[in-house]
């Protein structure tokens, strides 16, 4: 049976999400990042950062609210019990720093089989609260057996 | 900032994450899928026991890319992964990296991270501004 394709170029509702200080500390520590400017509201101010600046992975925290409701869509149809993150992809702007209320759109870009394999693409854009881009995410789920 | 040339090594990261470390990871991330949280329940979908989160593991690649302009977060301004076979909890990964080109202040660095003889990640592609 061919692969559903129809949910290519769908998009979800936008999400917002603010950031705090408590939880850039918080994912810092737990990749055992030590740089102050993640600790240390002083510091991250004489860095030139507005307040505590995330790490740049922290994408994962702000954008991956959006991203839920569109792997979940039954109109996108990925099979859970054969899926696995295949690929990722940031592209970074603006710093995201606490205090930003960053909203993030996720599209289906692509869906196609490869090898008997199902590949789902999704991209995902955060703007923070004066429209400057922050992240654009490329993210790739991989079903087996499709 | 670091002088850098194409096929230079930049500096390795080892990281061993300890037994709890997907659990610190999941409430950091907010990712609580079981299979990284419940070792019965991983073991149940056929995995040896519970994983790491794949995205812990692209942290620690940001990370050792980001170290190379001194750990600055506006240095990292692409990261582009392959997750490839399964991180364990309590197994020494090891984050190498080899520039691939040099275009003024810019530098591509082409990224592993491995486990053992296993890549857990593979063509990662880091964009570091120095």
């Amino acid at each position: 049976m061919p692969i559903k394709t129809d949910a290519i170029g769908k998009e979800w509702p936008a999400t917002t999400y603010q950031v705090g200080r408590e939880k850039i500390k918080e994912y810092a520590r737990a990749l055992g990042i030590e740089n102050p400017v993640h600790f240390d509201v002083e510091a991250a101010r004489a860095a030139g950062f507005r307040d505590l600046v995330a790490p740049p992975m922290f994408a994962v925290v702000y954008s991956g609210p959006a991203m839920a409701p569109a792997i979940l869509d039954p109109e996108v149809g990925i099979n859970f019990a054969t899926m696995v993150h295949g690929g990722q992809e940031f592209e970074w702007g603006e710093p995201a720093c606490s205090g930003d209320e960053i909203t993030t759109t996720a599209k289906c870009t692509e869906i196609y089989e490869k090898d008997g394999k199902g590949f789902y693409v999704f991209e995902s854009v955060s703007d923070n609260q004066n429209g400057d881009r922050v992240v654009r995410a490329v993210w790739t789920n991989i079903v087996r057996g499709v | 900032m670091a002088d850098l040339n194409v096929g230079d090594k930049v500096d390795e990261l080892s990281v061993t994450p300890g037994k709890y470390q997907p659990h610190i990871y999941a409430g950091a991330s907010g990712d609580f899928n079981p299979i990284h949280i419940d070792p019965e329940f991983a073991k149940m979908v056929g995995l040896p026991s519970n994983i790491l989160h794949g995205l812990y593991s692209m942290g620690l690649v940001a990370r050792a890319n980001a170290a190379v302009a001194g750990g600055d977060p506006r240095a990292l301004k692409r990261l582009s992964v392959q997750f490839r076979g399964m991180g364990m909890p309590e197994q020494e990964i090891v984050v190498s990296g080899t520039v691939k080109s040099v275009d003024g202040d810019r530098v591509i660095i082409d990224t592993v991270a491995t486990q053992g003889e296993a890549a857990i990640i593979k063509n990662a592609e880091a964009e570091v501004q120095l």
